[in-house]
Formats: structure tokens, C-alpha cells, sequence
């Protein structure tokens, strides 16, 4: 049975569609994710990327197809549902509280609770701090004081707390939405070597990223989407940045893909 | 900041390096103030604003003048507990003084005596069975009033999602109306013993303490203040991080309404009498306390202490001025350069930080 387990893919979507009135913005995704992958999502801006993920993600409610997450099929009602059963989001725009310091911002709305009163629940400070600082320890981030309010950190600081958050919890997979689209070269490092860890620690990962050379130095494999659709499903090896160019701009389709774009 | 921040410093927990809380800044500020008073008393009046000159009383201090101060701006400080609340998450609350005008009538109507100097109660608003009821019932049905007003306050703004500027300015001139409407304008008056004792002496410090310590450790202690920060700082993670933030809203907007009620309560019993007009203007005396005690006013910053001590430089201002024997108008002058006065010490220090 356990075996059974560990083979199904961590995540499946079947025939995956999402329409805003008559616009098609995702058509009939089929997507696995193997345990402990790391696989890049790229295509251009309106390719159904960003798309695909809210509805993966609990942000949107698809209008048809499967999803599938641990061997349960799902149909999550909101993020909540989503990250309640495993899938953790860093978001392009940080969902981060700027008056907050680190711990009360990995914890935010899932305090650990010291002493139960409903909304008036005594907090435990102390076991959030240690458990911070161990998603911290985790996940290889290093920052000042724990204790200062996050407004205070630089662009850097802010993504890689946003990301430790995913580490706090038991999360099963953990999706990246251009993690380092505002970061600086330094910055940018240090978000990637957390990704690093991630993988050495056998976390799958869904990244999306425009940039070539962060895709190629860091995930196994790469999916492509263009107008919607999936057109490609390449491993690494066995492409190159000209080839995802090609896919990513139509001069190719992937040869089980054609015919659907 | 430097790039060189980046994997220095490591992981540390170290409360000595917490940035200088902002309260320190607003304590300086009534240290300062107070000092100014000392100096103008003796230059001016040729009396101490702080030290006690009198003979009489084997005392260090003023003590008659600092009861004054406290017992002048408790009513309005509690005011300002449920006010700093509700700015904390971002929101505004101009209802407050409304709230204390509907309930101060409609509590003194429940708190009224059947005979006075051997008459039936001249102001009496129900009949005899409505008189003389034990202290619990005024009280109950005056707080049940601002839960109400609150409520509908918190409904509204969480609900329809109307700015809460908006939804509380009606709230403000509504409840005024209905403390008008409730007695076609006559003042009620000659509540029972029990009810005066609320608010005799310095009773209203009492309470205006307890509910200071109260809402200070549910502010930094317990998960609805840190989601009460947590909303003012950036509401849309908030609510992706799983907080309702509806009906968070809504309890914070309540209990601004309650403790409204409870500032009426005592406000009423103090008076002996309650008016249509009772806490005209109280809501922005309340906003100015939060603000000068560092509340932001765009949210996610601020404390009890904070407002507390914004309380006292209220108080220790009018004081002042009395002691230096000026007129309101200066009074009323001095308070709003240091309302804007404050905002905009705020603000440059947040730029600096932000900066730096």
C-alpha cells in the first residue's frame, strides 16, 4: 500500500479548464507531478500559466477537469482548503503582514494557541519563535533579528520569509510564482538556494519563471503554455533554452500536443 | 538597507535589538510637556504645575491636580481604548460621541428613581414599574445599546464593504437623532443610589484602568490583536492567510460600540443627568488621543499604552492651561497643532526608517 502511495504522482490535473465568459484562458490541462520534482511552468504573459495555478491553487473554482493532490481528488473552495491540505503558495505579491515580525508572519492565521478562548486565544509567542526559527534553519534563510517588523527588510528578506512559511508547516508541495521577479542578482541567489534545499529535501515544487537560465539551473523538467494550453513537456536533458523559446513563442509543438493549439 | 545585511547576523532572537518601541517617543512628549508647564508656572504664575506648595498636605506632589488630570480624560480614554482598536485595523470610528448621547438617555431612563424629595420624579421616562431597578439593569441595557449601535456599525462596514468613514459618519448623526427622539429632547435625570456610585469619586480612573490593562494584554497577547495588526498592515494577506477578516471587523467595530456604552454609563452616573447632546465631539477627542499616542492612522501601528499616554498629554494639556490661567480658545488651539503635529512626526520617522 505505501509503495502505492509514493508512485502516484503528488499531483494530477485531468482535462484542467478555466473560462471567463467566452474567454478561454486554460483548455483541457493534463499535468502530473512526480514526489520530490521540481518542474518550471513558462509561456508568455496571457499564456494560461497564472491561470492554471489559481485553480490549483483554491483561488478560482475550475470550470471543468480533475484535480487530484495526494491521490484525493479535490475541489477546493478557497486557499484556505488548499493549504490546509498541503499545497503551500509563495504568491508574486507577498502576502506578508509589513507591521508583523517573522514569527507572527509565518504563523499568520494559524496561531499556535497556548490557551483556547475563541477569537481571544492566548497566543504561545515562545514555540512560534522556535518553530520560526527552525523553518528558518530549514530552508537555509538568514535574516537580522527575527523579532523586527518585516518593513524594515529588503525586497530579499521578505521573499525568502514568505517562502520559510511554506517550511513552517507540513507542506506537500510548494508553488512559486516568479519568486525572484523583483529581486536583485544577490537576492535572487539566495531565494534559489533556497530552492536547492527544497529539492535536496526531496520537496516537490511547481516554479513559474520567465528566466531561462534560473529554470535550466534548477528543476527537472519543464512545461510549456501557450494560448491555454499545454504544448510542451520537456526534461531537461533533453532540451535546450532554443528549443523552449521555440515552444514558448508557437515556432514549435510538442508532437502529443499537436493538433491541440 | 545594505546589501551587506544579506547572510550576516544570522538567525538571532535577541530582544535587546528590537527597535525603540514608539511609546518611548510619546512618553518623552509628555515628559517634555510637563516640564514645559513647570517652567511657565514659575515664570508665568509663580506657582509649581507638579509639586505641591501648599502647607496643608504633607505631600510631594500636586496630588489634587494630578486626580484631575486622570479623572478628566478617563471617560474619554475609554472611549479611546475601543477607538485605537478600530484604527488599528485600519478603520475609523466617528460614531463613538453618538453612542454615548443614545446611551446615557436610554440607560438613565432604566436607572431612574420613582420619588424625589417626597415627589413622583418629575423627569421620570416610564412608569413606576420601571423605576428603582437593581444597578444590573441600566447597566445590561446600556451596554446592550453600544453592542447594538456597534454591531450594525461592524455589519455594515464588513458587509457592504462601505469605507468606514461613510458607515460611521451615519451611525454618528443616526444615534445622535434617536438621543433627541428618545425624550423629545428633555434631559433625564435623578437616577438611584446604586447607579450614581458608578461613576462617584474615582471610579471612572477605576475603570478606565482596568479595561487599559485588560485591552492591553488582549491587544498583544491573543490572536484578535495580532489579526487586529495583522488587517491593518495588509488586509488582502490577511484574509489569504485565512483570517476572517469580516467578522473580525465586526467584533472590533462591537466592541468599540461596547466600551462607547460603558464610557456612557459612566459619563451618566458621574453627571447624575443625561442629555441629548451628552459626548458631542467625543469621537474626535477620542481619534486625537490614539493619534498623539502613535496610533497610524493608515493602520497595523499603535497600543494601549500608546493611547493611554496620548490620553494624559490630553489631559495634562487642559490642566495646564487652566493652571496657567488661559482661556479654552488657547486650549482648543494647542490640542490641534498637536494632533497634526503628531501625525506628522509619524510620518517622517516612518519615511526615515522606510529610507534608512
Amino acid at each position: 500500500m505505501a509503495d502505492n502511495i509514493l508512485e502516484t504522482p503528488i499531483l494530477e490535473t485531468r482535462g484542467l479548464t478555466k473560462h471567463y465568459g467566452g474567454v478561454h484562458a486554460l483548455t483541457n490541462a493534463d499535468f502530473a507531478l512526480q514526489r520530490g520534482e521540481h518542474v518550471a511552468i513558462m509561456g508568455d504573459n496571457g499564456a494560461g500559466k497564472s491561470t492554471f495555478v489559481r485553480q490549483i491553487t483554491g483561488v478560482e473554482k475550475p470550470t471543468e477537469g480533475q484535480i487530484i493532490f495526494d491521490g484525493i481528488e479535490h475541489t477546493f473552495q478557497n486557499p484556505i482548503e488548499a493549504r490546509e491540505a498541503g499545497i503551500e503558495t509563495v504568491f508574486q505579491t507577498l502576502a506578508l503582514a509589513d507591521d508583523l515580525d517573522v514569527p507572527s508572519n509565518l504563523f499568520l492565521g494559524r496561531e499556535k494557541i497556548r490557551f483556547n478562548l475563541g477569537p481571544f486565544s492566548i497566543l504561545d509567542k515562545k514555540a512560534m519563535r522556535d518553530a520560526a526559527l527552525a523553518a528558518l534553519v530549514k530552508t537555509g534563510v538568514k535574516i537580522p533579528n527575527l523579532m523586527n517588523t518585516i518593513r524594515n527588510m529588503s525586497g530579499g528578506q521578505r521573499q525568502c520569509v514568505a517562502i520559510a512559511r511554506t517550511a513552517a508547516f507540513k507542506s506537500k508541495l510548494v508553488i512559486m510564482d516568479e519568486p525572484t521577479a523583483a529581486l536583485g542578482v544577490q537576492e535572487t541567489a539566495q531565494v534559489e538556494n533556497i530552492i536547492r534545499t527544497l529539492k535536496a529535501a526531496g520537496e516537490p515544487l511547481i516554479l513559474i519563471s520567465h528566466n531561462m537560465r534560473q529554470v535550466f539551473d534548477l528543476v527537472d523538467r519543464i512545461v510549456v503554455f501557450r494560448r491555454g494550453r499545454i504544448v510542451a513537456n520537456l526534461r531537461k536533458q533533453d532540451t535546450s533554452g532554443e528549443d523552449v523559446v521555440a515552444y514558448i513563442t508557437g515556432a514549435k509543438t510538442g508532437a502529443e500536443y499537436q493538433g491541440a493549439a | 538597507m545594505a546589501n551587506t545585511s544579506h547572510g550576516i547576523g544570522g538567525l538571532a532572537y535577541d530582544p535587546k535589538k528590537r527597535t525603540r518601541p514608539p511609546e518611548l517617543n510619546v512618553l518623552a512628549a509628555l515628559v517634555l510637556i510637563i516640564v514645559a508647564f513647570e517652567v511657565l508656572g514659575q515664570l508665568v504664575v509663580g506657582d509649581s504645575f507638579l509639586f505641591n506648595t501648599r502647607d496643608n498636605v504633607d505631600t510631594l506632589f500636586n496630588e489634587q491636580r494630578l486626580q484631575i488630570i486622570i479623572l478628566q480624560v478617563a471617560i474619554v480614554g475609554i472611549i479611546a481604548l475601543g477607538v485605537t482598536q478600530v484604527i488599528i485595523t485600519g478603520g475609523i470610528d466617528l460614531s463613538s460621541g453618538s453612542i454615548v448621547g443614545i446611551t446615557a438617555m436610554v440607560t438613565m431612563s432604566f436607572a431612574q428613581v420613582a420619588i424625589v424629595n417626597g415627589n413622583p420624579n418629575p423627569k421620570a421616562i416610564f412608569g413606576d414599574a420601571w423605576m428603582d431597578l437593581p444597578v444590573i439593569v441600566p447597566v445590561l441595557i446600556g451596554l446592550a445599546c453600544g453592542l447594538f449601535a456597534g454591531l450594525v456599525n461592524g455589519a455594515l462596514i464588513a458587509y457592504t464593504r462601505i469605507p468606514p468613514f461613510i458607515a460611521t459618519l451615519g451611525m454618528m448623526v443616526a444615534a445622535r437623532g434617536c438621543a433627541k427622539w428618545w425624550s423629545k429632547g428633555n434631559p433625564i435625570s435623578f437616577p438611584t443610589e446604586s447607579y450614581a456610585a458608578i461613576g462617584k469619586g474615582m471610579w471612572p480612573v477605576v475603570i478606565f484602568v482596568v479595561l487599559a490593562v485588560l485591552f492591553h494584554l488582549i491587544m498583544t497577547q491573543t490572536k484578535y490583536g495580532k489579526h487586529c495588526y495583522a488587517i491593518g498592515s495588509n488586509e488582502q494577506a490577511a484574509r489569504m492567510s485565512g483570517i476572517n477578516v469580516t467578522g473580525h471587523k465586526v467584533l472590533v467595530y462591537t466592541i468599540a460600540g461596547a466600551l462607547a456604552a460603558l464610557a456612557a454609563i459612566v459619563l451618566s452616573s458621574k453627571n447624575l443627568t443625561a442629555q441629548a447632546g451628552m459626548g458631542v465631539m467625543y469621537e474626535l477627542d477620542a481619534i486625537a488621543m490614539a493619534v498623539i499616542g502613535g496610533v497610524s492612522l493608515q493602520g497595523g501601528r499603535g497600543s494601549i499604552i500608546g493611547t493611554c499616554l496620548g490620553a494624559l498629554i490630553f489631559g495634562v494639556i487642559i490642566s495646564g492651561f487652566t493652571f496657567l490661567k488661559l482661556d479654552a480658545y488657547y486650549q482648543e488651539m494647542v490640542k490641534g497643532v498637536i494632533i497634526v503635529g503628531a501625525v506628522v512626526l509619524d510620518q517622517w520617522r516612518q519615511t526615515k526608517r522606510g529610507r534608512g
